[in-house]
């Protein structure tokens, strides 16, 4: 069995070990009720996607630096995936804020710096598409990249900065913050998942984007012939 | 149980969002690979 499908089938197996525990082993939360369980799903999913951006940018800087083309391919699949994280962040959020809040939707910072973020993602994948010529598209949108990773800190602290709507962090949020030890440890744990499962995303991503220019080499080769 | 349903809904929609990504990346592997071995079988001819 190839290390991808041990990889994925051990993602699996953990997406679903998180899911039964926010289920069935955290502690139903006081004053939101069964609603607040979206927290392991939505808070897991935006630290994965964070993580993703955090693999592009690194792409991103060592293909300036290298030129090498495996760091653009990890920066694509970075980014891809990362998007595709966000995409269910701001999906989920809504859902649970609906009942809270009793709206789906504001401009607050944390809520519009991730909108931002996912808008900026979809323009690095946009432009990619634009440059035809495959190192001036690795390089143009490395440096693209780079400047859309600054909004990453700026999601993460826009709840620590600034009075928002959203909740206050309950991880690392400083005193009087934090979580029950078992609504900690499920969280830590879906976390975990998460990452794992981004990681199989990530890898399955960039061998995709490693095919592609095996491809396109040959069809050059082809063609001259 | 109040909002067990907008629960599930979550759930269900991002592994949805999920899925689909996945099916896409699945989709275009399998394109490639055949884009590939067509490539790959044109070569000795066109030597």
């Amino acid at each position: 069995m190839s290390k991808r499908i041990i990889l994925g089938a051990v993602a699996i197996l953990l997406v679903i070990a998180s899911a039964y525990a926010a289920f069935f082993i955290a502690p139903e939360e006081r004053t939101m009720g069964v609603i607040q369980r979206i927290f392991y799903f939505h808070v897991a999913s935006a630290w994965a996607g964070f993580t993703a951006f955090f693999l592009c940018f690194i792409g991103n800087l060592l293909y300036v630096w290298k030129r090498a083309q495996k760091y653009d391919w990890l920066a694509v699949s970075g980014a891809e995936v990362g998007l595709a994280f966000t995409t269910v962040v701001l999906i989920t959020g809504p859902i649970w804020a609906h009942p809270v809040w009793g709206i789906w939707w504001t401009w607050d910072a944390r809520l519009t710096s991730t909108f931002v973020l996912w808008l900026l993602y979809v323009s690095y994948l946009l432009l990619r598409t634009l440059v035809e010529e495959p190192d001036r598209r690795a390089l143009l949108s490395s440096l693209f990249g780079i400047f859309a990773f600054i909004d990453v800190p700026l999601v993460f602290g826009a709840i620590r900065w600034w009075r928002t709507q959203h909740p206050q962090p309950v991880i690392a949020g400083g005193q009087g913050s934090g979580l029950e030890p078992t609504m900690k440890a499920v969280f830590f744990f879906s976390a975990f998942a998460m990452h794992v499962f981004m990681a199989f995303l990530v890898t399955e991503r960039y061998a995709l984007e490693k095919m592609q220019t095996e491809t396109d080499f040959l069809a050059r080769e082809v063609e001259a012939q | 149980m109040k909002n067990l349903d907008s629960v599930f809904a979550a759930y269900i929609v991002g592994w949805g969002v999920f899925f689909v990504f996945y099916l896409t990346i699945a989709k275009r592997t399998s394109n490639l690979r055949a884009e590939l071995d067509r490539l790959k079988n044109s070569l000795p001819r066109a030597k």
